[in-house]
């Protein structure tokens, strides 16, 4: 292979052409301020909004003044959270999962020192969450539930639309984080009652620095950053134009390519992870297969420890990555596959290969073709195997 | 993405001297699954000289990991036993031009090996077995005091998140920090040198009566109630005289056995950290 293969999308993704085209002007000629009283930079606020008409399109909601943009997935959560706090000061619990992004868990340890009292809901093996507890935790103390849609490490999916339902009976709050899986996967906003919902551009091919939040008609909001009347006074700070502009198109281009994620995509995910369970012995693949992401595939290699796996595929031009603690930048390996009971023999070992619409058959076949050497290799330098493994 | 040497790179690439001896005369395991890396080294010596013919290792980690394991490989050949007790993990560390700070515990891990497998070759057990006075302090990482004053003492270490980057103590659940600070604490006094742990803090300002009674009510909104708080408790400044600061618990605090340390450790450290190193702190009943 003589270009990377690129098998990390879930950590961020290739910005499409045609989102760079519609970008380009907006960081040249089109310098102007879309709040400006002129017409060179006044008229650019028509850009913006089409942009927010086409991820309200996206996500099937209904007005597109329901659209913020902002410039990340974790400013999105965290406007989320402390936009609903705000709103109802004499509610002091949350309610969110253990296998949260780290947007919405350094949040909430942040907040928990603060005096907040936070539920974390447990996963079962399969990274599942067990909705009886969800309904035991909300009491009249509860502010907002935050739980993921899609997981970004495993890919499994929660059901937002039950947990939504769960929470508009009982009058809270409801916000997910659904930055794995816009894009991946249609939403109805105009069917499903989430109140906020936080997205970011990089992870469906818009550039990096650009999100949104969903804020549904109704929902009491207060601002995270304070400043200018940008956004309908929601999020003070000039436009990031071009992003914006940029983040409208991929929202467009998504919408096109739903059918070649659910079906080629996912087809090439299957491929890759059959074949390594096929031909790799004492292997696992992390995370309820029936509820996933169509683009994501974890699995664990028992005895060996997932930098080496990485550095390896990196070798040879393979793009991935891992839970193990090496990667993790902590000591401890990843939080989503401890709260899962894994055992830490393929939680050490766990690699995460996640897919794109830009990933090709020959790609696959690359990486089924190298993967059980380099694997075999490694284990061969492992005091834990013995020989005939 | 770590910064490697190209020496780690290339001993991760081709290590050297894979495998096990069979029939080895000296043994040493360390490290587990749960850790992230161990370690197992196998060694043939010839009785006459006490010279390491043969070095082989397996290593189940990260790259930096492996490359330590071949590197004391092929540092030891040829070694005495006497020679190769004396190979610290620094020098594992400058034989692969210097493995990154968080990965230092790679190059320890190589040391502990060998020390077990000379210790094994004399008579020991393959695995270290937990001497007399030693107490496990990282519970995460099964670390005790005696692994983390070493790394102090042979890598003059300072601070809390370099013994995690050596010894991966305190990396983990992070609750045995305030001990590993205790230990850096002994040791730095026992040693009687002059180093401040962190930076030289700038001389205060002599503070009036009101100045530090607002400083202290300051510094207890924002460092010590929301700590209590988050348990449950509270704490309520009743009074200051000079250095004394009265105060009275509430909540759950009250009647807690745990009330004593937190006083001290927390409420009384605090405001000798933010205000007056003179500062004491006595509860009210």
């Amino acid at each position: 292979m003589d270009k990377v293969v690129y098998l990390d999308n879930n950590a961020t993704t290739q910005v499409a052409s045609e989102v760079f085209a519609a970008m380009k002007p907006f960081l040249t000629e089109e310098y102007g301020n879309p709040s400006s009283m002129h017409t060179f930079g006044g008229k650019i606020k028509k850009n913006i909004d089409a942009s927010r008409q086409t991820v309200c399109d996206l996500l099937s909601a209904n007005d597109p003044s329901e659209i913020v943009f902002t410039s990340c997935g974790t400013e999105s959560d965290n406007t989320a959270i402390m936009s609903t706090l705000r709103s109802y000061p004499e509610k002091k619990h949350i309610i969110t999962t253990k296998v949260e992004h780290p947007a919405i868990l350094s949040l909430c340890k942040y907040l928990e020192n603060l005096g907040y009292r936070l539920t974390y809901l447990d996963v079962d093996e399969d990274g599942l969450l067990d909705l009886n507890e969800l309904k035991s935790a909300i009491d009249y103390d509860t502010a907002i539930i935050s739980i993921m849609h899609a997981n970004n490490e495993t890919g499994v999916i929660f059901p937002i639309e039950e947990i939504a339902e769960i929470a508009r009976m009982r009058n809270v709050v409801f916000h997910t984080d659904a930055v794995q899986s816009v894009g991946k996967i249609p939403f109805r906003l105009n069917e499903i009652p989430i109140d906020l919902l936080s997205l970011s551009g990089h992870k469906l091919h818009a550039p990096k620095g650009v999100g949104a939040l969903y804020v549904r008609k109704g929902t009491k909001f207060s601002p995270f950053l304070i400043g200018g009347h940008q956004e309908l006074n929601r999020r003070g700070g000039t436009e990031n134009v071009a992003s914006i502009v940029g983040l409208g198109v991929a929202a467009q281009l998504a919408k096109k390519n739903f059918d070649d994620e659910n079906t080629r995509v996912r087809k090439l995910r299957d491929k890759l992870e059959n074949a390594i369970v096929e031909k790799i012995p004492n292997v696992r693949v992390n995370g309820n297969k029936d509820s996933r992401l169509p683009n994501t595939s974890n699995i664990g290699f028992e005895f060996i420890e997932g930098e080496s796996i990485l550095l390896k595929l990196d070798e040879k031009g393979v793009a991935a990555s891992s839970g193990s603690a090496c990667t993790s930048g902590s000591l401890m390996p990843s939080h989503v596959l401890r709260a899962m009971g894994i055992p830490f023999t393929f939680i050490q070992g766990s690699i995460r290969f996640s897919l794109s619409c830009y990933n090709r058959e020959e790609e696959i076949n690359y990486v089924i073709e190298q993967l059980p050497g380099i694997i075999k290799g490694l284990r061969e330098i492992s005091p834990f195997t013995n020989k005939k493994s | 993405m770590w910064d490697y040497t190209d020496k780690v790179k290339e001993f991760f690439k081709n290590p050297r001297n894979v495998g096990e001896i069979e029939n080895p005369d000296a043994i040493g395991e360390v490290g587990s699954i749960i850790c992230g890396d161990a370690l197992r080294l196998t060694l043939r010596i010839d009785k006459k000289t006490g010279k390491i013919i043969d070095a082989k290792f397996k290593t189940f980690g990260c790259a930096s990991a492996i490359a330590s394991s071949s590197a004391l490989t092929e540092m030891i050949k040829g070694m005495t036993i006497e020679e190769a007790a004396k190979v610290t993990n620094q020098d594992i560390a400058n034989y692969l031009g210097g493995l990154p700070e968080e990965k230092m515990h790679c190059s320890v891990m190589g040391m502990e090996a060998l020390e077990v497998a000379i210790a094994n070759y004399r008579g020991a057990p393959v695995k270290k077995a937990m001497v007399g006075e030693e107490r496990i302090i990282c519970k995460c990482f099964s670390v005790t005091d005696q692994k983390i004053i070493r790394a102090i003492k042979e890598n003059n270490l300072k601070t809390v998140e370099e013994v995690t980057h050596y010894t991966k103590a305190g990396g983990g659940c992070g609750k045995c920090k305030p001990e590993i600070q205790k230990l850096l604490n002994e040791f730095w006094e026992k040693e009687e040198t002059k180093i401040i742990q962190h930076k030289e803090v700038p001389q205060k300002k002599k503070l009036t009566n009101l100045q530090k009674i607002a400083l202290i009510q300051e510094t207890m909104e924002r460092e010590i109630r929301p700590q209590l708080k988050a348990d449950g408790g509270d704490v309520e400044l009743i009074d200051v005289d000079r250095n004394k600061v009265y105060v009275k618990f509430l909540g759950v605090c009250l009647g807690c056995p745990a009330a004593g340390v937190t006083l001290k450790e927390l409420v009384e450290a605090k405001l000798k950290e933010f205000i007056d190193k003179d500062i004491e702190v006595e509860e009210v009943k």
